[in-house]
């Protein structure tokens, strides 16, 4: 491919380059937001019961506590979408009269440590009058249930519903209709950094300084400024080193209003560290579905027309930026996959109930969505007496762009061709006949695959197409040579973990002809940075990326520019490469160091023709581009204990130009294994009552090495038009299919016993579940 | 109000004469009274490993220990693992395999390895992994740790 003269260079794109993220953080000199020393420290009084009236909250004598009624003029968190029946409902600050979950922060204790703090929590005593609570999705939609929000007495807060014209027609036309009942439970991102704020009262300027574990400090501020009503740079809030977010670390925790308020009102510095326990009773869940999902197809396998419902159980209250509709809207949106169908018929909903509330977590609705769909296609496969491999052939979208049935565009990209590879490396005829020894010796081994797409960096008209407030479409990167020839980036993306310092940094050094070591991105200070969204959605790369590309090609047209004038050359004849400007064909040259310098220093010598300084910036706001995979696992059941040992986990993938393959590889892994620890491990559960009974790591069970598979990985890398610098997003693909894979491979293994697992996480209590089950039935 | 006992840490070669209540865990102890901030605190029961350091040469989760039971014993913590600027093998192998994205285990996995391999450089691949599965990371799916633990663990032993 012959690149024009401005498209992208690759001396350090495509490289996997070291990330400089990581001397600090090997040797412990990482800052993360409990790093900082503070003044006072709170901790919160959170709610015993899951629904109910406070009578009265009481404390020991002296105690600097305050509830609902000291926070007047604060706002609630009432975030809005302008569509699909949404109802809006308010969060408060603190619990106020009404408590709705389990952990609901009722009261704030600040003392002069934690210690003491949290001795003074477990004196305070909450009188609460007990209301009926409903725990579960469909019990909310019962007749007679319990309303959870007076505005919404139906508890559904958000409904959308799509039908194409057609689907009448279409369906009716099928000779084969298939349908499974899909259920996901509730789980938690799990981030090992819980949680953290730290908000300083600064005397001198009044202004606040808030440090938090966030993924979004921009967004944070808007909105923390806002419910307190105070002008945004009254506020700084900085994101330093955080300990992982995977979604859970977007949304808006009312605690870090609450911290704002208490450093405004003693005047000093106060500290909040979330602890394990509150992390999973408090802080935001996901995954709590009920899908339904028909497909009708014709004789060949080929699928006419797709119908679904989603059943969503929101939590308690609706979470800032996304509104607790991000999981139904989403689904519904993306429900037809990978695959060619016409015909579409949804009913998305989301219901409040008295649990946690819910929140993005990496992949979103997605790998629900792909749960579903693919256990559809197994089961269709099964149905027509396909190979599951063929099933998909028959209806992988193949012809770019396209279209689908609810006007997603799909770029280029290679659903059949990533399976071909994922079927050629695992050499299936050889397994089958492994599989069928196996069961003679009565081991059970099965395969599973999974194909999908990750639709990542989505611009503005996706988020106004959904009907959202805040449209987070954008991003701006601000790119600064000094007068030393070094360059400052200064981004509104706001990594944690994803290496984008190192990735960004790669982009820029190409573009301008210097060494990444050059490059300083500056991220996660509302001060430093300019206006930006923050890091989820697999966007940073992407949009972030884009708009460095952008400033680059900005600075690199002015240095050219300087360098012309300086050399007394054409600016077409100047190239910029190794640090220096040189005339094409000549021995001129400067270093790129004396450019910066004359910018600033001696623009005397430019006749008025160039502006002095070298400060640009750049915004992309793309259309969007989706990325796809395809998946696959072989794993082994124990029949005896329902246990599942993951063999091997494959992953063919296209996510396009990759930046640095190191960092790609690293986050497909990680997405992998938290999409394992989905399938068969990690539950958050409930009883009746509403009380939470999974709040240590004793009980709510991340995976360790062991239970993690080495991960094989395959890329093709389709140079897509969509996105400026040709890649794609892929940080939330390895959690979207692997769940998929990983029950279609328990399944596979079961064949003989004729079970159908169609929940996860597959547990070995469901697995046994499903086997005693089929052994009554025959 | 609980009162407080004077001892001291001996965190890196260094003491730390400092002022706890008995109940003060050896964690908190060495993040807020001694500033040595690198040991994380993931879940404060013994799970995760976020915390771990090395007390007299073995690897401990310092969220379960009691500042004063630390009296007397050599600590070591990821500040320490380091000579000078010279960047301990698995700090290197760490950077060198991708073994951290967020970096917040990352001091625990190090520590944990650190105290294991010092003691038994000829630890078998299977023990390893089992020694390794103690500590919980969230981000890498623990491949690159432990390809990067093995790569150290071969420099070590030809050291």
């Amino acid at each position: 491919m012959s690149a024009p003269r401005d498209e992208l260079r690759s001396r350090w794109v495509g490289r996997s380059i070291r990330r400089v993220e990581d001397p600090a953080l090997v040797t412990g000199r990482g800052r993360f937001t409990g790093d900082l020393p503070a003044t006072l420290s709170v901790r919160f009084v959170r709610s015993p019961v899951a629904s109910g009236r406070i009578v009265r909250v009481t404390a020991p004598d002296a105690t600097r506590m305050i509830c609902a009624a000291d926070l007047a003029g604060v706002q609630p968190i009432r975030p809005m979408l302008h569509k699909f029946n949404y109802v809006p409902i308010a969060q408060p600050i603190l619990a106020d009269r009404v408590v709705r979950y389990v952990g609901e922060a009722i009261a704030a204790v600040i003392a002069d440590s934690e210690e003491e703090a949290e001795d003074i929590v477990e004196r305070v005593e909450v009188e609460i009058d007990e209301t009926a609570p409903v725990v579960d999705a469909q019990a909310a939609l019962e007749k007679n249930a319990p309303a959870v929000h007076d505005a919404a007495p139906l508890n559904i807060i958000v409904e959308g519903r799509v039908r194409t014209a057609g689907f009448e027609v279409a369906r009716a036309a099928a000779s084969k209709i298939v349908a499974v009942d899909v259920r996901s439970y509730r789980q938690n991102a799990l981030p090992m950094e819980p949680r953290g704020a730290h908000a300083s009262f600064d005397a001198a300027t009044s202004r606040i300084t808030l440090t938090l574990s966030t993924q979004a400090p921009h967004l944070m501020r808007t909105a923390i400024a806002d419910l307190i009503g105070m002008p945004e740079q009254g506020l700084r809030v900085i994101a330093p080193d955080v300990g992982g977010g995977f979604g859970q670390k977007v949304s808006l925790a009312p605690e870090f209003v609450v911290l704002v308020f208490l450093a405004r009102k003693f005047r000093t510095s106060i500290a909040w560290s979330e602890d394990r326990h509150e992390n999973l009773m408090a802080c935001f869940h996901s995954r709590d579905q009920y899908v339904t999902i028909e497909g009708a197809f014709n004789d060949h396998g080929k699928l006419l027309a797709l119908s679904t419902d989603v059943l969503a159980n929101v939590g308690a209250y609706s979470c800032f930026p996304t509104t607790a509709a991000v999981e139904p809207l989403m689904a519904m949106a993306e429900m037809p996959g990978p695959y060619d169908v016409r015909d579409y018929n949804c009913v998305a909903r989301g219901v409040v109930t008295n649990t946690c509330p819910m929140a993005p977590y990496r992949g979103v609705s997605r790998p629900v969505v792909t749960f579903s769909l693919e256990r559809l296609m197994d089961t269709a496969a099964a149905a027509f007496g396909l190979d599951p491999i063929e099933m998909r052939r028959r209806n992988l979208i193949r012809q770019f762009p396209y279209t689908s049935a609810t006007g997603l565009v799909f770029d280029e990209g290679t659903y059949v061709e990533t399976m071909d590879v994922a079927v050629r490396t695992l050499d299936i005829p050889a397994f089958r006949a492994r599989q069928s020894r196996e069961r003679s010796n009565g081991r059970f081994i099965g395969l599973g695959i999974a194909t999908f797409s990750e639709r990542t960096g989505y611009g503005t008209p996706a988020f106004a197409a959904r009907g959202m407030e805040i449209t987070p479409g954008w991003e701006t990167v601000e790119l600064a040579m000094d007068p030393s020839g070094f360059v400052e980036a200064r981004i509104g993306s706001s990594p944690h973990g994803q290496g984008l310092r190192t990735t960004l940094s790669q982009i820029i050094a190409d573009e301008l002809g210097l060494v990444p070591d050059r490059i300083k991105i500056i991220h996660g200070d509302t001060d430093r940075t300019p206006y930006g969204f923050g890091t989820f959605a697999s966007r940073s790369l992407v949009i972030g990326g884009g708009a460095a590309l952008l400033a680059a090609r900005k600075l690199r047209t002015k240095l050219i520019k300087i360098a012309g004038h300086l050399l007394e050359a054409s600016a077409g004849d100047i190239v910029l490469e190794d640090g220096v400007a040189k005339v094409a064909g000549t021995d001129r040259a400067l270093p790129v160091a004396m450019l910066a310098r004359a910018a600033y220093h001696e623009v005397h010598r430019f006749s008025g023709d160039i502006a002095p300084g070298l400060t640009e910036s750049g915004t992309y706001d793309p259309a969007g581009t989706f990325s796809n995979a395809c998946h696959a696992a072989i794993v082994e059941v124990d029949v005896e204990t329902g246990a599942v040992v993951v063999e091997k986990f494959l992953v063919a993938e296209d996510a396009g130009r990759l930046i640095n393959p190191m960092i790609a590889d690293g986050q497909i892994r990680g997405g992998v294994a938290q999409g394992i620890a989905n399938a068969l491990f990690e539950e958050i559960v409930y009883d009746d009552a509403g009380n939470i009974l999974t709040t240590s790591l004793a009980d709510y069970l991340p995976p360790t090495a062991r239970e993690i598979p080495p991960i094989e990985i395959h890329h093709l890398e389709t140079l897509t038009e969509a996105s400026i610098t040709k890649a794609k997003g892929l940080g939330e693909g390895g959690a979207i299919g692997a769940p998929a894979a990983i029950v279609n491979a328990i399944n596979d293994a079961l064949s003989p016993f004729g079970v159908s697992i169609d929940e996860f996480p597959a547990t070995p209590q469901r697995i046994r579940a499903a086997l005693r089950a089929a052994e009554q039935r025959t | 109000m609980i009162e407080k006992i004077d001892i001291t840490l001996t965190i890196n070669g260094r003491d730390y004469p400092i002022r706890v209540e008995p109940r003060r865990t050896l964690v908190d102890a060495i993040r807020d009274d001694c500033g040595q901030t690198g040991t994380h605190i993931g879940c404060e029961h013994g799970v995760c490993g976020s915390c771990t350091i090395l007390v007299d040469g073995e690897p401990m989760r310092s969220c379960l220990m009691f500042a004063v039971q630390a009296q007397g014993k050599k600590l070591r913590t990821v500040e320490g693992l380091a000579d000078g600027d010279v960047l301990h093998p698995l700090q290197r192998a760490f950077i060198e395999h991708h073994g951290l994205q967020c970096g917040f285990c990352t001091p625990g996995f190090l520590m944990l390895a650190a105290g294991v391999l010092e003691r038994e450089p000829d630890i078998s691949e299977q023990d390893l992994l089992d020694v390794l599965s103690s500590n919980l990371c969230r981000c890498t799916g623990y491949q690159n740790i432990i390809k990067a633990v093995r790569a150290a663990a071969v420099e070590m032993r030809m050291r």
